[in-house]
């Protein structure tokens, strides 16, 4: 818990002074017809920074016996089980396009981690990516990123 | 009553055969775009608008064109309210407040209750604002004419102040989480200089972070994972199906008809400045905590706490047509598509509209009516068949709920970029649920950080800088005194406790 | 036979699936059509005009569809035609911050990084009143700015070091009063903002404050264009677009005009610009069309080819100068 406290606490830190630093550029200043592009980012930053450093400290007296494990490793598998999938197919839809990318993550969701058989698997994250082509590209008239499946069938 | 007579042409015309099919078919398209994330009221709507062009050259054609795509508009803010219940993931930004309370109500097995709350509110906050529509029209619009710079910084103002104080976390958490909100809302165009701001030179940051990619990953992908924790299936799922619940909530929710009449003249009065649905669905949350006797469980799963919100946003998502017929301001992205419409027909919305044009404007009125019953009617047959999707079971029906999530945050901008943004999103929300960061305040800041910012500044230059604007007149001077005076509170009721306990 | 089961999994998914016949280019998939503003402005709405007569007409056998892309003043749709290169399947609408956004932000893009297709029309700009203020003329209404002071008269416009500022300072430069400028998000807003006296004066397009003066609340004085708009019928119960005097007439020597045109990517062929022309050039000849600009009151100046691409460059040279002495030019990043 600690630790996780303290990092998130730096971020916040590290954010502020991204955003104290871009405003600085803009000009922070009070000008004669009102505040300029930057001073509200500025003191917004200023504060971001300041709540990071209490809430910094206040990890750090986090005394050790009320220092929690910030998540079980059980839960955490779980967790990543999930998180990791989610992340690869969110980087896979630039390359194969959003309906075959849904179609293998729905599919990998169903095998990997409710077990069906093949066929319902099949049907299912096939049905799903076709219901969704109809609804958006044809009905809708709403593009979707698509890749090479979709112009190989000349779909696109 | 002149009114009533026009109205009841008015009915006569909306309710052609061929006017109901229209609308039933805008509805449950609306209720369909409501439910996809990312793909808005506006977009539905305009994604429609070139269908609707021949349409409305056939004589009395506008009139049918217009009810197909108000009701596509009602649809949305019905449907914007299911996936916030049931998954935690706000359909629409105006839904964002509805999740405080139907998202606890879902997982205790309560679905179908909430989700009846829900649908109920509204259309009585849909159908009050109606009823201001007809009969109060030019007096409303006159008064939104009042309306400069600094009388929309104080709305923004007092519903910030109405909806932040009396948080549960540590008090610099939720001043970080804020302060980040209100940091992201700057990205992008600074829209007073047109110069650029926390963007670094990278192309994608060039539009801002959208409220919506934030909403989708902070509460969406943030509370798939942390149910996750607790194994693979969905708090809730096991909710009873019981075909009577409708009947049951309604009894239950006439004890909350003052929450419903002040959230509805909250949502009006927001819907006709014009400040927006999602500020409004904020400031009635806001306002129904601090009023009920049942505030502080507020957050745990009250009925009134779904009814507040959602009486307020169609409230003020339908009170948004008026400035739009009148003045033709829209008073929402999607008003904006409809006065687009508007211009396309070949009708010119303004004060003269209502003179020139009365069989298409008691048209449409006659269709807020009838398309909120018809919303209504879809909507509430539909609630076991929504309840019933927590049942799928959850390794099917989460991969499914992430691609929507996917789809939603793609359509909001046609960027992968989002995509990615949403994942990280999602990454932060579930650490900062799990480390007592609150959400809500941030979110608020997103949506109003912006507006209120150019809104001040835009008074600051009408003013050269002078900061009494603020108080310059009775409007004004009203609605900022009220904001502080609500900003305060917390610390004034501290100081008397304290007094009085010595 | 693999080709075979393509052409046959092709067809039974989409009925578009057939090659075109060889002689002229067309379309193969969906055309985007993307506008670099967001949905319910001017230019969305010119779009989606186009969008519906072409769809109304059948004018391409292609679905075209309008995609929005508002971000960074509109910078996020050029880029993303600029990096389209080569690609046929989209095409864009352009409003004056095809010139302003590169030069205000220092977003790296440029005209000449996209192939002109066609001038669709011009926007017109009207110098606007409050109809209860006493100025009947722009003389009077400047001579009363003047006499205010400097920065006391509020001029408010859509937008920053956009096109309503720019038409503001030159105003500046022509006659030495100073406005204030206030930006807003949209047309409709400033109008409004008008109507309710929170400003003295805007540069509203006729279609967005043309309802207001139906109904009393506004006074055009003058047109920013060279000649008096066309369009002689009543608007008002006494006046028509053509009843109001240029600017020139009323000696304030200031001229502007909106670019609504119409792009294509760089390093497209002449056979794909020649097929949209085509298409546009049906567009332009529909009674739809002609219905839009007369409503707008738009100057219907159409250029095609050289003669476009030579006005583009010449509205560059223009707004650089512009912008260069309001001190618009921006850092970058």
């Amino acid at each position: 818990m600690k630790s996780a406290e303290a990092v998130v606490a730096a971020l916040f830190i590290l954010i502020g002074a991204l955003v104290m630093t871009d405003s600085v550029r803009l000009g922070f200043r009070w000008a004669d017809d009102g505040p300029q592009a930057g001073y509200f980012p500025f003191y917004v930053g200023l504060l971001i920074c300041t709540a990071g450093l209490v809430n910094f400290v206040q990890a750090l007296l986090i005394p050790p016996a009320k220092n929690g494990a910030f998540v079980e490793v059980g839960q955490l598998k779980l967790v990543l089980a999930v998180l990791v999938p989610t992340a690869v197919y969110a980087a896979l839809i630039a390359w194969i396009g959003i309906y075959v990318a849904s179609t293998l993550f729905i599919a990998y969701f169903m095998r990997r981690l409710g077990g069906y058989a093949w066929w319902k698997t099949a049907a299912v994250s096939v049905g799903n990516s076709v219901v969704f082509f109809v609804v958006f590209e044809i009905w809708f008239k709403i593009p979707l990123p698509k890749g090479p499946v979709e112009a190989f069938l000349r779909i696109h | 009553m002149e009114e009533i007579q026009s109205l009841l042409h008015g009915f006569a015309v909306a309710l052609s055969l061929k006017n109901v099919v229209l609308m039933f078919t805008g509805i449950v398209l609306g209720v369909i775009i409501g439910v996809l994330p990312g793909l808005g009221g506006a977009n539905g709507v305009a994604i429609l608008l070139p269908l609707t062009f021949s349409m409305a050259q056939t004589p009395g054609g506008a009139t049918s064109a217009i009810i197909l795509l108000s009701c596509i508009y009602w649809g949305a803010l019905f449907g914007g309210a299911i996936t916030s219940v049931l998954f935690n993931i706000p359909g629409e930004p105006w839904s964002v407040a509805t999740t405080f309370d139907g998202y606890p109500l879902a997982q205790q097995g309560r679905a179908g209750e909430a989700l009846t709350a829900a649908f109920t509110s509204s259309f009585v906050g849909a159908l009050i604002a109606v009823i201001v529509i007809t009969f109060l029209s030019p007096l409303v619009a006159s008064f939104a004419l009042e309306f400069g710079p600094p009388e929309f910084f104080a709305v923004y103002l007092l519903t910030f102040c109405a909806f932040i104080g009396m948080s549960k976390e540590p008090p610099f958490k939720t001043l970080a989480a804020m302060m980040a909100g209100f940091a992201l809302a700057a990205v992008g165009t600074d829209p007073v200089t047109g110069a650029l701001r926390l963007t670094f030179g990278s192309v994608y940051l060039l539009k801002g972070f959208d409220f919506l990619t934030a909403v989708i990953g902070l509460f969406g992908i943030g509370e798939i994972l942390l149910s996750l924790e607790e194994g693979l299936s969905f708090r809730g799922g096991r909710a009873g199906l019981n075909p009577r619940v409708v009947w049951q909530t309604w009894k239950e929710l006439r004890r909350y008809w003052a929450t419903a009449l002040r959230s509805a003249g909250l949502g009006c009065f927001m819907g006709v400045v014009p400040g927006g649905a999602t500020p409004a669905s904020f400031m009635a949350y806001g306002v129904a905590r601090r009023m009920s006797p049942e505030g502080a469980k507020f957050g745990t799963g009250k009925l009134e706490g779904v009814v507040a919100p959602e009486v307020a946003n169609n409230a003020a998502g339908t009170s948004a047509l008026l400035p739009m017929i009148t003045l033709g301001v829209p008073g929402s992205p999607t008003a904006a598509v409809l006065l687009g419409g508007l211009l396309i027909w070949g009708l010119q919305p303004g004060p003269l509209l209502f003179v020139e044009q009365k069989e298409f404007v008691w048209g449409l009125i006659a269709s807020m009516y009838l398309g909120n019953i018809a919303g209504l009617i879809v909507v509430l047959t539909c609630v076991p068949l929504f309840a019933a999707i927590l049942r799928i079971p959850f390794s099917v029906i989460a991969p499914i709920i992430m691609v929507i999530c996917a789809i939603g945050a793609y359509t909001v901008a046609n960027s992968i970029f989002d995509v990615w943004m949403m994942v990280v999103f999602g990454v932060l929300g579930y650490a900062f649920k799990k480390l007592q960061y609150p959400l809500a305040p941030m979110v608020l800041a997103i949506v109003l950080g912006d507006r209120a910012e150019s809104a001040f500044r835009q008074a600051m230059l009408v003013s050269q800088g002078d900061l009494t604007v603020f108080f310059s007149n009775a409007l004004v001077g009203t609605m900022t005194g009220l904001a502080l005076a609500l900003l305060a509170w917390p610390l004034v009721s501290l100081v008397f406790g304290r007094l009085r306990k010595r | 036979m693999k080709s075979a089961i393509r052409n046959a999994v092709a067809a039974l998914l989409s009925a578009a699936a057939l090659v075109p016949a060889a002689h002229a280019w067309e379309p193969a998939k969906t055309v985007e059509f993307i506008v670099p503003a967001g949905t319910g402005g001017g230019a969305d709405q010119m779009a989606r005009t186009i969008q519906a007569i072409v769809a109304k007409n059948n004018l391409m056998k292609q679905s075209l569809v309008v995609i929005n892309k508002p971000g960074g003043a509109g910078a996020e749709g050029f880029l993303e035609v600029k990096g389209a290169k080569g690609d046929p399947h989209k095409i864009i609408i352009t409003l004056s911050n095809l010139f302003t956004t590169p030069l205000a932000t220092g977003v790296p893009f440029n005209w000449r990084d996209l192939t002109p297709v066609k001038m669709m029309a011009l926007d017109q700009f009207v110098l606007w009143v409050n109809a209860s203020t006493p100025y009947k003329t722009a003389k009077e209404f400047l001579a009363a700015a003047k006499a205010a002071g400097p920065g006391k008269f509020k001029m408010a416009g859509t937008g920053s070091k956009q096109e309503d500022q720019i038409i503001t300072v030159a105003i500046e430069k022509q006659t030495g009063v100073k406005f204030t400028y206030i930006p807003f998000k949209g047309g409709g807003d400033v109008a409004v903002q008008l109507v309710g006296n929170h400003v003295d004066s805007t540069v509203n397009n006729p279609i967005e404050a043309v309802a207001h003066w139906r109904a009393g609340k506004l006074r055009p004085l003058c047109v920013f264009d060279s000649k008096r708009m066309p369009y002689k019928a009543k608007v008002t119960d006494t006046q028509s677009w053509a009843d109001i005097p240029t600017c020139k007439e009323q000696g304030l020597d200031v001229e502007y005009l909106m670019l609504r045109g119409i792009f294509m990517p760089g390093g497209v062929s002449n056979d794909q610009v020649k097929y949209y022309l085509n298409v546009l050039r049906k567009v332009q000849e529909s009674a739809d069309w002609k219905d839009l600009m007369e409503r707008g009151a738009f100057n219907t100046t159409s250029l095609e080819g050289k003669e476009y691409a030579d006005w583009v460059a010449r509205e560059e040279a223009r707004h650089v100068q512009l912008m260069k002495s309001a001190g618009f030019i921006g850092s970058g990043q």
